[in-house]
Order: structure tokens, then C-alpha cells, then sequence
């Protein structure tokens, strides 16, 4: 480390453990909490900092979480599938010492305990092999459950749904003429949506069908197809920007009004 | 044996599956198999963790560039973990959640997990928008209309977007910003995502066909 560096840590050592006392002096707070808002606070910053550039605090949180989450992941699985969905329905004494509720006790959960371990053996030396069973039951298990499961929900119930009634609360075409708008309430609005939403299917289905030549009114279809696709894509990453930037604004919040009570 | 055994086994277990559904006498077969699979799942978070510790040990050992942060990896995994399976703190018995209030678990949980993990996600709303900008122009019609669809959803969900449009008669009230980022992610994302959506479900379907006939046997890699 040069020298800036030093001085640089230097500074964000004191400013840490500043921020520390003066969190934990305030009101009611106590030491413990004073800690944990500033150990928030220097973690969202040192995330930020990559902004500017990668950097050892970056580094620093970035190796932080990768091993804290990791052990959360593992402490979750623990608790909630090992201890509290496993051991009460092979063993009665165990879920007692747990004080997990009686279950029905059904000897065939002994066997993904066997697959598990069997799981464990690619930290082996020898007999990293022995791993592929494990695997081979999951991919089995996912295939069998999926296969049923996306025919239902992906295929035949989107097929279902895409056939939609084209025209919407029909009272006759003077009634229909008379009333004409484009209200987005109004069943015009609501037509033209169903419609959108059949030809569009129909369309976006032809665009992914690549066994006929897209010439033609099939390359029509097709090319209304991309657009409805575009569409798509273009309602997603507005999506997923705001959602981002939400994240952004909960974090900015949190160091203006949580740490440094610049806002109430 | 090394290669036959586990390709008998998803061949058995997916057919066993398959067959299930018919048979409403093991009906419930789908489900203690949906946990098995989450049992072995928590053995590969350990196996991920194994895996971790591992890693980090060989780059402390060796030395190599950044060793130093692997010790902030190793320190933050056996804290995190020793909190949670010890439950640390722990206010009522051995049956109170591992996310109660006053555990150590907890509380890392809140001030490191949390924080680390919101702040990762927000900084990808500076890369999108710093992508975005130099990817998206409107070369052509299919690009436009990507970008307008995304304008609109972004205007719909700001106040900016209800004011600039509120002005519309009800009878137009449909080109109302807002309205219309409700209009496009009723209709026409639907019809997008339905199209997509469909083409995911045939490719779930014919894969797991696959793997169960014993066609794709790639997972099983090489011989040895």
C-alpha cells in the first residue's frame, strides 16, 4: 500500500469508528447498534466506490458478501429443509430434541441423506465420481416433475388463455358506433388488446418457427412477430431499470435519513 | 458402471414421475421428490461451501494476488455460519426462527447480507443506463419500437408521466402516459411473453424427454 493508500484508510478508519460513537450516543441507541448502522453505511459506500474505479474496499465488501452469503444459504437450508422438514418425518427423538412438530415417519427421505453424502464425495480425493448419482436423481427428479408441470402451466393453459373473446361487451353496432372512444376503459381499447394479444401470440409463435422459409405472408407474420417481441423486451428493461433504481433510491434513503439523519 | 448406474437412475426416477400423475394411489410421490430434491440441494450449499473454504485456503497458502481478501471471505463465511447454526444470541429455544430479533445471525444478517446485497443490485441501474446508452440508438424500426415500449413503461411509473399527459379528454384518456404503460404490459407484453413463454415450455418438455429416454447424457460427463 503507498502512502495515499495509507492515509486514505487512515481517514476511513476514523471516520468509521466516529461515525460508531456518534451512532451509538444518540437517543436511545446503544453501542452494538451504532456499530452495525455504520458497518451498513461504510459497506453501501465501499460497494459504491467501483463507481469510481475497482478498489481494495470494493474488494473488501465484494469478498464479504461472497463468503456471508454463502453461509447464509447454507444456515437457511439447515434450518428450514434439513431440521425442519427432514428430521421430523425420519426420526421421533430427533424432532423432539429439536422441538420440531410430530411428523409422519417415512423411511424413503433416507435416501436423498444417502444421495447427499454421495454429493459430498466431489470434495474427495478419490471417488469424486460417485457424485454423478446424486446428480443423475436430480436430473431425473426435475425432468419427470417438469415434464407434467410446463405441458400444464407453459403450453396447454397459454394456448387456452390466448383465445380470447375478439369482441367485448357487444351490445350491437349502433350501440357500438355510438359510443366509440378510446377511453382505456372503454371496450374498443379492450378489442383491440384481445386482438393484440391473439395475433400477437400467433405472430411471436411464427417468428420462433424456423422450419418454412419466412417469406411471404408467413414473413409478414413473422415480422410483426419481432415487433410484438420488441415490445416485450422493451416493457422488460423499463422493468428491470426501475427496479434498479428503486434499489438505488432504498439505499441512498437509507444513508441520508437512517445514518446521517439528513432526512426524516 | 460408472456412467450406467446414474443413467439408470434418472431414467427410472423421471418415468417413475411421469407415471405418477396417473395414478392418483401415488399422487403424492411428486411432492417427496420436490423435497428430496431440496435435501440434496442443502448438500450442495455445503458442498458450495466446502468448495469455498478450499479455494480460499489454497490462495492463502500459495499467496497468489488479493490473498489477503480471502481472508475477509473465510472470516465472514465462519462467522455467518457459526451464528446461524449455533444461533448465537438466541432469545427463546431451539425452535425459535434463525432471523429473530437480537440473534448475531440476524443481525449480520440486516447490517451486512442485506446492505451488500441491495447496493450490488442498485450499481447495475448505473451499467444499464451507461449500456443502454451507448447500445440503444434507433438504427431501425425494430430498435424504435424497443425503445419507445421501454420510454413509456419507464414515463408511466413517474409522476412526470401523469402530469404530462393528464390533460387528455376521457374519451382519449388511453394515450395517458400511464394508462398506456398499463395497456402495453396487459396486451402486448402479454402476447410477447406469452410467445416466449410457449416456445420455453416445448423446450422444457422435449429436454426432459430427452433426458429421460437416455438421448441427452451430457450431465453424466466424460468416461472415468
Amino acid at each position: 500500500m503507498n502512502r495515499i493508500g495509507i492515509i486514505v484508510f487512515a481517514g476511513v478508519c476514523v471516520l468509521f469508528v466516529t461515525s460508531w460513537f456518534l451512532k451509538g450516543s444518540v437517543g436511545d441507541a446503544t453501542m452494538t447498534e451504532g456499530f452495525l448502522i455504520t458497518l451498513s453505511a461504510f459497506l453501501t459506500l465501499a460497494i459504491m466506490s467501483f463507481l469510481y474505479k475497482d478498489n481494495p474496499y470494493y474488494k473488501f465488501a465484494e469478498h464479504l458478501f461472497v463468503g456471508v452469503s454463502a453461509a447464509f444459504w447454507m444456515t437457511m437450508g439447515f434450518w428450514s429443509t434439513i431440521v425442519g422438514n427432514l428430521i421430523p418425518r425420519i426420526s421421533d427423538s430427533l424432532g423432539a430434541w429439536f422441538l420440531q412438530p410430530k411428523g409422519e415417519i417415512n423411511y424413503f427421505f433416507l435416501l436423498p441423506i444417502f444421495f447427499g453424502f454421495l454429493l459430498l464425495m466431489r470434495l474427495a480425493p478419490k471417488g469424486g465420481w460417485l457424485s454423478r448419482w446424486p446428480l443423475a436423481f436430480i436430473i431425473g427428479t426435475t425432468a419427470g416433475l417438469n415434464f407434467v408441470r410446463y405441458l400444464r402451466s407453459d403450453f396447454i393453459n397459454q394456448i387456452s388463455a390466448t383465445f380470447v373473446p375478439l369482441v367485448v361487451d357487444w351490445q350491437g353496432f349502433g350501440h357500438f358506433f355510438g359510443n366509440l372512444s378510446l377511453s382505456a376503459t372503454g371496450p374498443l381499447v379492450a378489442m383491440v388488446g384481445n386482438f393484440v394479444i391473439f395475433g400477437g401470440v400467433i405472430c411471436g409463435l411464427i417468428y420462433f418457427f424456423f422450419s418454412k422459409e419466412h417469406t411471404g405472408w408467413f414473413g409478414t407474420a413473422s415480422r410483426i412477430g419481432i415487433w410484438v417481441l420488441m415490445v416485450t423486451f422493451g416493457a422488460s428493461f423499463g422493468y428491470t431499470v426501475m427496479g434498479r433504481i428503486s434499489l438505488l433510491v432504498g439505499r441512498l434513503t437509507f444513508l441520508l435519513r437512517d445514518w446521517l439523519e439528513l432526512m426524516t | 458402471m460408472r456412467r450406467e448406474i446414474p443413467l439408470a437412475i434418472t431414467v427410472f426416477v423421471g418415468f417413475l414421475l411421469i407415471i405418477s400423475v396417473f395414478f392418483p394411489p401415488v399422487e403424492t410421490l411428486g411432492e417427496d421428490f420436490s423435497l428430496s430434491f431440496d435435501i440434496i440441494a442443502v448438500f450442495a450449499f455445503f458442498l458450495g461451501g466446502g468448495n469455498l473454504i478450499r479455494i480460499h485456503l489454497k490462495k492463502l497458502a500459495r499467496r497468489e494476488t488479493d490473498w489477503m481478501f480471502s481472508i475477509v471471505t473465510l472470516g465472514g463465511f465462519i462467522l455467518m455460519l457459526t451464528a446461524g447454526l449455533l444461533k448465537i444470541g438466541n432469545p427463546g429455544d431451539i425452535a425459535t426462527s434463525v432471523n429473530t430479533e437480537g440473534m448475531l445471525f440476524e443481525s449480520i444478517y440486516r447490517s451486512v447480507f442485506v446492505p451488500l446485497g441491495a447496493t450490488m443490485y442498485a450499481l447495475l441501474a448505473f451499467f444499464v443506463a451507461s449500456a443502454s446508452y451507448r447500445a440503444f440508438r434507433a438504427k431501425n424500426r425494430e430498435a424504435t419500437i424497443l425503445l419507445v415500449a421501454a420510454f413509456i413503461i419507464l414515463m408511466g411509473s413517474t409522476p412526470l408521466g401523469a402530469m404530462a399527459t393528464s390533460w387528455m379528454p376521457e374519451s382519449l384518456s388511453i394515450f395517458e402516459i400511464p394508462n398506456l404503460a398499463v395497456w402495453i404490459m396487459s396486451y402486448a407484453n402479454l402476447a410477447g411473453q406469452r410467445a416466449i413463454i410457449i416456445g420455453i415450455g416445448l423446450g422444457v418438455v422435449s429436454m426432459s424427454l430427452r433426458l429421460i429416454l437416455g438421448v441427452e447424457r451430457s450431465y453424466l460427463g466424460k468416461e472415468g
